[in-house]
């Protein structure tokens, strides 16, 4: 007799995948630079670097620095702009089935707002993304992620201009996570992405300077884990949306805890760069745990360990 | 241009001085579609730290589907990576990059310093197949001659006339590669270089005087190797935004990035 297959399909909200794991923005390119190394018709979801209305160069080098068991980032929000992106990135996405979603960032409210409404007419793109952690420039530079009433008005203005789900992904660099999530589930988000980079930087002793050209940068990689899933717990208690985890994750195991303390589905970063098969691993990882168990549907896992 | 993540085995491993190793390893699919300049990420350990792959240039390869990278130790990561066995297991991912254009007219100088010196024996190798050994110059610089010998050789035996230069003389020329450079004739040519970032300052500054075309291959902080992070970048030419070492590059025209 043959053994079921578990039931990898998950909602997040009015978003259906036919299994839980993305790829996390900035860290999948545009989806074609991992061709070649990943069967992109079995991801989840395939989440592209930030776009931003304009293009942009992003700051200068050094941008990365290796950290224990991370690295820091300070890329600088670089890509190539909307235009380009609808031009010249988008096509070879259509021949893709896996639903796309677009991450979009912006210096102000109407940045967002046109985006959202631009992307609105592309039938590909699948959902939004909101990066809410980049500098709010007509407010001294203080990131929307960081102030309820920042984020309040980003997600409505984007809400309100795009017809499919906008999913809100968080910042951690804040003190008290459950505000901004509460204030982004009132906007109308559809769903919580979390966490972006941890703010962090690194000295260089031989040079005694700093190792990034922008001082500071975002940590990713496995060290964020513990931060993430704290703070995916916390999001989970404090606001009724569909939770999507983030930080860390590099092996099955890691993405069964994120479910465990309440995503629903998880995205993929730092691990794409060490390990370009990493999300088919987890994919077939989380399968085989689900089979183990006995566990019918991998929705069932999301939250159980809140239960006990 | 397609690449490749593959476990490849080490099979053989040499010590060519106190910080200088050179590892063979068996991957056909990396093998077959390298071009000189390429290059590889490998995964140097096992566990989740050092955490990123490490870029190498592909130092060779040869048949049967073995590639060989040439690598001085100068941290944790190549530390590691030097502790491996023959018979132990690579993570290889490549070929990436762009490497050298060497369908050039003239005469053709490789200019190698230090580690540098890796992608030209593939370079130097792959242009025997369409040009005279007499159409080729090598000269190398390393700080002292154990970080030469063996290397000057591999270039000697192909019949290539190779110059050497060390800091503390103790082979060939004392001083620096890039003086040698300077006493090259006149003609037309192309220059290949790899090196410190200071060499090849001064080497696109002596190719642009002698009238040279001059291909340089640049190292930069890297962690994808795939054009997807965007931690790669090097500034262009015209201070106008970047270019990126692992998909533009690592081999740039001097041309095209700015000199700082
Ligand atoms: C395209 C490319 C080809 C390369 N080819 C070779 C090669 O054939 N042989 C070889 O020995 N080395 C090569 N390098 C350099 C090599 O990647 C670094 O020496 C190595 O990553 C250092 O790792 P580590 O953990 O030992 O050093 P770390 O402990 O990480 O750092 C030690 C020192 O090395 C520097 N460093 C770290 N990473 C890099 C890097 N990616 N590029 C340059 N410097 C770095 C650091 O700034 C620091 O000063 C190449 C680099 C690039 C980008
Ligand atoms: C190099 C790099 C670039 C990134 N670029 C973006 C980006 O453009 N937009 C965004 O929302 N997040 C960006 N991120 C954050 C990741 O999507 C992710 O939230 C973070 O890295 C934590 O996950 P990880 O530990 O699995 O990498 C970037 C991360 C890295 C490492
Ligand atoms: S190393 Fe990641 S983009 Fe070049």
């Amino acid at each position: 007799m043959a053994i079921e297959q578990p039931d990898m399909r998950v909602s997040i909200g009015p978003l259906h995948l036919q299994n839980p794991v993305m790829t996390a923005s900035g860290t999948f390119g545009y989806g074609e630079e991992y061709g070649s190394l990943v069967n992109l018709h079995r991801l989840g979801a395939i989440i592209v670097k930030g776009i931003s209305l304009r293009p942009r160069q992003g700051n200068p080098p050094p941008r990365i620095a290796e950290t224990a068991a991370g690295m820091l980032n300070a890329i600088g929000l670089e890509n190539v702009g909307l235009e380009r992106f609808l031009a010249e990135k988008i096509p070879f996405l259509e021949g893709i089935e896996t639903p796309l979603i677009v991450n979009i960032l912006g210096d102000s409210v109407d940045d967002y707002q046109e985006l959202a409404a631009r992307l609105d007419g592309e039938e590909k793109v699948a959902a939004l993304e909101v990066n809410i952690s980049c500098p709010n420039v007509r407010h001294g530079g203080v990131a929307f992620g960081t102030d309820p009433e920042m984020a309040h008005a980003v997600t409505k203005a984007v809400r309100d201009h795009f017809s499919r789900p906008v999913i809100v992904k968080l910042s951690p660099n804040v003190t008290d996570i459950t505000v901004i999530a509460r204030a982004v589930e009132e906007a109308g988000a559809d769903a919580l992405s979390l966490i972006n980079t941890v703010l962090g930087m690194a000295i260089d002793i031989e040079a005694e300077k700093p190792k990034l050209a922008n001082v500071f940068g975002g940590l990713s990689g496995p060290a964020i884990k513990p931060i993430g899933l704290r703070m995916v717990w916390q999001a989970a208690e404090s606001v009724s949306l569909p939770i999507i985890g983030i930080g860390g994750i590099t092996t099955p195991e890691d993405a069964i805890e994120y479910l465990l303390a309440g995503a629903c589905a998880i995205q993929v970063g730092t691990a794409n760069f060490i390990n370009p098969g990493a999300t088919e691993e987890i994919i077939r990882g989380i399968g085989k745990h689900l089979t183990a168990r006995g566990i019918d549907s991998v929705q069932e896992l999301t939250g159980r360990a809140r239960r006990r | 241009m397609r690449a490749y993540q593959q476990q490849a085995e080490i099979v053989r491993s040499e010590k060519l001085s106190d910080d200088i190793y050179r590892f063979t390893v068996n991957m056909a699919d990396i093998a077959a579609g390298s071009k000189p300049g390429q290059f590889v990420m490998v995964r140097v350990a096992e566990g989740l730290d050092p955490l990123l792959r490490r870029p190498f240039s592909i130092h060779q390869v040869a048949k049967g589907g073995l590639v060989q990278i040439l690598f001085k130790v100068v941290g944790r990561g190549t530390r590691a990576l030097a502790g491996m066995q023959p018979g132990q297991q690579l993570d290889m991912l490549g070929p990436l990059g762009r490497g050298f254009a060497h369908d050039r007219p003239g005469q053709h100088y490789l200019v190698g310093g230090g580690i540098g010196i890796a992608p030209l024996l593939f370079l130097a190798k792959r242009m025997l197949k369409t040009v005279e050994p007499s159409a080729i110059r090598v000269l190398l610089g390393a700080a002292t001659g154990t970080e030469l010998d063996v290397l000057g050789e591999d270039f000697a035996s192909l019949g290539i006339d190779v110059q050497l230069a060390t800091e503390d003389g103790s082979l060939g020329e004392e001083g620096l590669v890039t003086e040698l450079m300077a006493s090259l004739p006149p003609g037309e040519g192309t220059v290949y270089a790899c090196g410190p970032y200071p060499m090849l300052r001064v080497v696109a500054g002596i190719s642009r005087k002698k009238g040279w075309e001059c291909q340089v291959s640049l190292e930069t902080m890297m962690a994808c190797g795939l054009a997807a992070c965007l931690g790669c970048a090097v500034l262009r030419r015209d201070m106008n935004g970047y270019v990126h070492a692992c998909k533009d590059g690592p081999v740039f025209n001097a041309d095209e990035v700015a000199w700082l």
